[in-house]
C-alpha cells in the first residue's frame, strides 16, 4: 500500500471534485456539495484545501502552502511534504515562484498573477452558520437570497459596540449575488478577494467546495454610515519596515514588551533582501535565519 | 535585535521520533503482537472495525496498536486507510435471520424457537478486578456443546404474523452511501442508519440515554439483540449467481416501541433497529433507540425539540473521525484571526472609554 | 469490440488528466480563453478536445446526452469503455455532446434553488474557434473578451436565469474554451 496515486486521490474522486470545482466558478460564491473523502490528515486541518489541491495540481507545478501567512509553521511544513510525497511537485517559498499555492488564514501580500491559483482551507464554509445552525434553513436562505439576518447581527454589533465586531471571515458579498465566507483571513485581506488570479475554497468535513473567478467583483458587507475598514496593527514591521503589511504581535519579555513583525514571512524576507531594515530588525544575511 | 523562530520541519520529525519511542515504551517488556492484540482486545477491534466501517479484525488490531490503544485514532487510520481501497461492487444483504448465534437474548418473551442463549456476556459478572489476571490470564477449560441446528427467527416476526408491528418497506434499491455522496437532508432512513452504525458510541450512547430519560422517550423494549456470524454474498455477473466471499460478525438490536394507530388505523408497535460490525452490543442498542427516535416524522409523532430527534444535529454530530478533527484543530496556530480580534478590541475599548471620559467631563 | 474503442485513451491517465482539467479550469474561469489541449483519439465525429473533456469530467455518475451526430456505436462504445458514463436523454444530462444546432438546450437541467450546481454542462463541437464576434463581460473577464459564438440570444437567456443555468464548453479540434452562466455576452 505505499504506492498511491498521483496526488493521493484516486482518479475518479478527483474527477468529482474537479466537477465541482467547474460548477463552483460558474455560479461565484455558492457552495458546492462534494463527496469529501477522508484524508490521512485530520478534518479542520485543511482537508478540503488538499482535496482541491489535489485535483488541481499537475506534476509541472510549483506548490506553495503557508498558514498564518508563514511557510514554515508546522501545518503547512505537513502538507507541503504531503505533495512533495505524493505528487512530486516542486516547491517554493516564494509567493511569485508558485503556481498553485494553498494557505490557511491568510491572502499573500504580493498580488497574485492571473497564471496563478490560490486554494483556501475553510473551516466553516457557510457565512451564516453562526447565526442559523441549520443548515436546511441556511441553504434555503442562500435560495431566496435572504440575508437579512446577516445585517441584523452587523447592526447590533454597531449598536452594541459602535463598530461592527467581525475582524476575521468578514463576509462578502460575489457578484451580487452570494453572500460568502472567506475563510477566516483577517479583514484586512479581504479586499485583496478582487484578484488577477483564480481562488478556490474547499471545506472537507462540511463537505464544500466554492471559487472566484478573477476579476470577480467580491464586496465586504457594511452600511453607508459603517463603511468596511480593512485594519491592521497600527505599526510597522519591525524586521523589515514593512508600512503596509499584515502583522503579527509578539511578546518578547514579562513585562509586557512586544513586537510586530509581517505575518507572510515571504514577504519579509523579500524586502529584507532588497535592503529594508525594520526598528528591531538587522540587515539581511542569507543564513541568518 | 530578533531573530524569526524556524524550524518546523525539524520539529516535525522529532515529534514523530519521540512518539514511536514512546508507542514502544519500555523495550524491556515484550512487544504486543497484532494477533495479541485481535485477540485479547477483540472488543477494542469490533469498536475499529464497527467506526472505521471496515470489517478486517487484522488491521484495526494495528490501527489500535500503532495508535497506542487510542481507539480514536485508530478508526481514524482505518478510515483513511479504506477511502484509498477500490470498489468491486456491492454484497446481497446479509441475512441475519440465518445467523448462526453466539448470544441471542429478547426482553419481550420468556422463551422463543432458537431460545434465550447469554453467550459470552458481562452482563452478570460482578465487576470485581480479578488479580488473578494479573499474573496468570490462561483460560480455564470451558464446557462445550455442538452448535444447534435450529432455526432462530427473529422475534418481529411473530409480532408480525399478528400484525402487531408495523412492516417496513422493502425494495431493491441500491442504498445511499454517505462515504461517496455529500449528505443531504432530509436524509433517507437507510443513509442515517449508516451514519449511526459508523457514529461515535460514546455520542450514540448519550443521545440514546436521553431518549430514555424523557427527551424524546420512546419506551422501547429489547425485542432482540442477536450477535453472531453471517455469510457475506455477493452477485458475480460472469457466472449469474452469488457466491459466498466471507463470513462477519454483526451485533443487531431491534426494539419495540410505543405503538401508535388512529380511528381508521389499529395500534400497531413500532421498531428501532441497530446492526453493527463485530461484537458491539452496547452500540446497537444504541442505535436502535436513536434511530427510533429519528423517525418520528415518518410515524407522525410530534417533534418535542429533543436532541435525538434532530436529524441535523445527530447525523452532523455524530462521527467522531469529524468531531476529534475539529475539535483539535483549535490546537493549530490561530495567530492572524486572533491578531484581528485583539486589534479589533482594542480599539473598541479605546473608543469606550473615549465616551465614558467625554460623559464624566460633560 | 472494435480496436477503435479500446485505443485513444489517455496513455497516462492521472497526469494527462490533471493537465487536462487545468485547461479545462482555466477556460471556466476565463471565458473568452482559448487553451490547447491533447491526449485523446476519440471516433468521429467526436473532436480531439471533445474527448479531452469526456475523459477528465465523465465517469459512472455523470449521465451523458449525445445529439444526433454524436449518437454513434463507436462514439457511444468509446465512451462507455474509457468512461463508464451512462447514456441519457435531455433531461437527464450532467454533460450534454454535439453540434449546437442540435441540442436541445430547454431540456437539460439548469439546477434548482437550493443546488444550482445541478446544471448540464453542454460540450458544444464548433466549426470554428476563434476570439472575435461576440464581447464577454463579468466573471473571469478583466474588462472585455471576445469569442466567436453560434449566437448571441440563447446565452442572454442563459445569463438571465442566473444563479440557474448551463455552463458551455466549446470544442474545436484540439482547442476549447469556456462560457458559464455568469457571462454576459453583449
Amino acid at each position: 500500500m505505499s504506492d498511491y496515486n498521483f496526488a493521493y486521490l484516486d482518479e475518479q474522486t478527483k474527477r468529482m471534485i474537479r466537477r465541482a470545482i467547474l460548477k463552483g466558478l460558474a455560479i461565484p460564491g455558492y457552495q458546492v456539495p462534494f463527496a469529501s473523502r477522508e484524508m490521512p490528515m485530520p478534518y479542520g486541518w485543511g482537508t478540503g484545501g488538499v482535496q482541491v489541491s489535489a485535483a488541481v495540481l499537475t506534476p509541472d507545478d510549483t506548490f506553495k502552502v503557508i498558514d498564518q501567512g508563514a511557510d514554515d509553521t508546522t501545518n503547512a511544513v505537513s502538507i507541503r511534504r504531503f505533495f512533495q510525497k505524493t505528487a512530486g511537485v516542486a516547491v517554493t517559498e516564494a509567493t511569485s515562484q508558485a503556481s498553485v499555492i494553498q494557505t490557511r488564514h491568510r491572502i499573500p501580500e504580493e498580488a497574485l498573477r492571473d497564471d496563478q491559483i490560490i486554494v483556501y482551507q475553510v473551516p466553516i464554509p457557510e457565512p451564516l452558520r453562526f447565526l442559523e445552525p441549520s443548515e436546511v434553513e441556511t441553504r434555503k436562505m442562500h435560495a431566496l437570497e435572504e440575508y437579512g439576518l446577516m445585517h441584523v447581527k452587523l447592526y447590533e454589533d454597531i449598536s452594541q459596540h459602535g463598530d461592527i465586531a467581525t475582524a476575521y471571515a468578514y463576509p462578502v458579498k460575489v457578484e451580487g449575488r452570494y453572500v460568502m465566507d472567506p475563510s477566516p483571513i483577517p479583514k484586512f485581506d479581504n479586499p485583496k478577494l478582487e484578484m488577477s488570479g483564480i481562488q478556490l475554497f474547499g471545506a472537507g468535513r462540511e463537505q464544500r467546495i466554492y471559487a472566484i473567478p478573477p476579476y470577480t467583483k467580491v464586496v465586504s458587507l457594511d452600511f453607508d454610515d459603517y463603511p468596511f475598514q480593512p485594519t491592521k496593527a497600527d505599526h510597522a514591521c519591525d524586521l523589515c519596515g514593512a508600512p503596509d503589511s499584515y502583522l503579527d504581535e509578539l511578546i518578547v519579555d514579562d513585562v509586557g514588551g512586544r513586537m510586530f513583525m509581517c505575518s507572510d514571512t515571504d514577504y519579509c524576507a523579500t524586502r529584507r533582501k532588497q535592503g529594508h531594515v525594520g526598528a528591531q530588525g538587522m540587515p539581511y544575511e542569507e543564513d541568518a535565519a | 535585535m530578533y531573530v524569526a523562530v524556524k524550524g518546523g520541519e525539524r520539529a516535525i520529525d522529532n515529534a514523530h521520533a519521540w512518539l514511536a519511542d514512546e508507542r514502544r515504551g519500555d523495550t524491556a517488556i515484550p512487544e504486543l503482537s497484532v494477533a495479541q492484540i485481535r485477540e485479547q482486545m477483540a472488543l477494542a477491534v469490533n469498536r475499529v472495525m464497527a467506526e472505521g466501517s471496515l470489517y478486517d479484525p487484522d488491521l484495526a488490531a494495528l490501527a489500535i496498536k500503532q495508535a497506542r490503544g487510542d481507539l480514536i485514532e485508530a478508526i481514524f487510520l482505518i478510515r483513511a486507510y479504506r477511502t484509498t481501497l477500490p470498489r468491486f461492487g456491492g454484497s446481497n444483504p446479509i441475512e441475519t435471520e440465518d445467523m448462526a448465534c453466539d448470544r441471542r437474548v429478547s426482553a419481550t418473551f420468556k422463551d422463543a424457537p432458537g431460545g434465550q442463549v447469554l453467550g459470552p456476556t458481562f452482563d452478570y459478572t460482578h465487576r470485581l478486578l480479578d488479580f488473578k489476571l494479573a499474573a496468570d490470564g490462561e483460560g480455564a477449560d470451558v464446557p462445550t456443546a455442538a452448535p444447534s441446528d435450529a432455526a432462530t427467527p427473529h422475534i418481529m416476526s411473530f409480532l408480525d404474523r399478528e400484525g402487531l408491528i408495523q412492516t417496513e418497506p422493502t425494495g431493491d434499491a441500491v442504498p445511499d452511501d454517505l462515504t461517496r455522496t455529500p449528505l443531504e437532508l432530509p436524509a433517507s432512513r437507510a443513509l442515517r442508519l449508516q451514519s449511526l452504525t459508523r457514529g461515535d458510541e460514546g455520542f450514540l450512547l448519550g443521545m440514546a440515554y436521553s431518549t430514555q430519560r424523557g427527551y424524546a422517550r420512546n419506551h422501547a423494549f429489547v425485542a432482540e439483540l442477536r450477535i453472531g456470524t453471517v455469510a457475506v454474498e455477493m452477485e458475480i455477473p460472469e457466472l449469474g449467481f452469488a457466491i459466498e466471499i466471507g463470513e462477519i460478525t454483526v451485533t443487531e438490536c431491534e426494539t419495540v416501541n410505543q405503538f401508535q394507530g388512529s380511528k381508521t388505523q389499529p395500534p400497531q408497535f413500532t421498531r428501532g433497529y441497530g446492526l453493527v460490525f463485530g461484537m458491539t452490543e452496547r452500540k446497537a442498542i444504541s442505535m436502535a433507540l436513536v434511530d427510533r427516535a429519528l423517525r418520528w416524522k415518518e410515524l407522525g409523532e410530534d417533534n418535542l425539540g429533543a436532541p435525538a430527534q434532530d436529524e441535523e444535529f445527530v447525523l452532523y454530530h455524530g462521527d467522531n473521525i469529524q468531531a476529534t478533527g475539529f475539535l483539535e484543530h483549535i490546537k493549530l496556530p490561530h495567530y492572524v484571526d486572533f491578531q484581528s480580534e485583539l486589534e479589533l478590541i482594542r480599539k473598541l475599548r479605546r473608543e469606550a472609554h473615549d465616551n465614558i471620559s467625554r460623559e464624566a467631563a460633560e | 469490440m472494435q480496436a477503435q474503442t479500446l485505443e485513444g485513451g489517455f496513455a497516462n491517465l492521472p497526469v494527462d488528466a490533471s493537465h487536462a482539467f487545468r485547461a479545462v479550469m482555466t477556460a471556466m474561469a476565463r471565458p473568452g480563453d482559448i487553451a490547447r489541449v491533447q491526449g485523446a483519439h476519440p471516433p468521429s465525429p467526436m473532436s480531439m478536445a471533445a474527448g479531452v473533456v469526456v475523459l477528465t469530467l465523465c465517469d459512472p455518475e455523470t449521465p451523458v446526452f449525445l445529439a444526433a451526430s454524436h449518437d454513434t456505436p463507436q462514439v457511444r462504445d468509446w465512451i462507455t469503455f474509457h468512461t463508464g458514463a451512462p447514456f441519457t436523454d435531455a433531461r437527464g444530462a450532467m454533460f450534454a455532446l454535439g453540434a449546437w444546432d442540435e441540442l436541445p438546450l430547454s431540456d437539460f437541467p439548469i439546477g434548482t434553488a437550493q443546488y444550482p450546481d445541478r446544471s448540464a454542462t453542454v460540450i458544444v463541437e464548433s466549426r470554428t474557434l476563434s476570439n472575435d464576434d461576440a464581447i464577454l463581460r463579468g466573471p473571469g473577464i478583466k474588462d472585455k473578451a471576445t469569442l466567436s459564438l453560434p449566437e448571441t440570444q440563447r446565452f442572454q437567456t442563459n445569463a438571465a436565469l442566473f444563479p440557474l443555468g448551463l455552463d458551455f464548453i466549446f470544442t474545436c479540434g484540439d482547442r476549447l474554451a469556456a462560457l458559464p452562466r455568469t457571462t454576459r455576452v453583449g
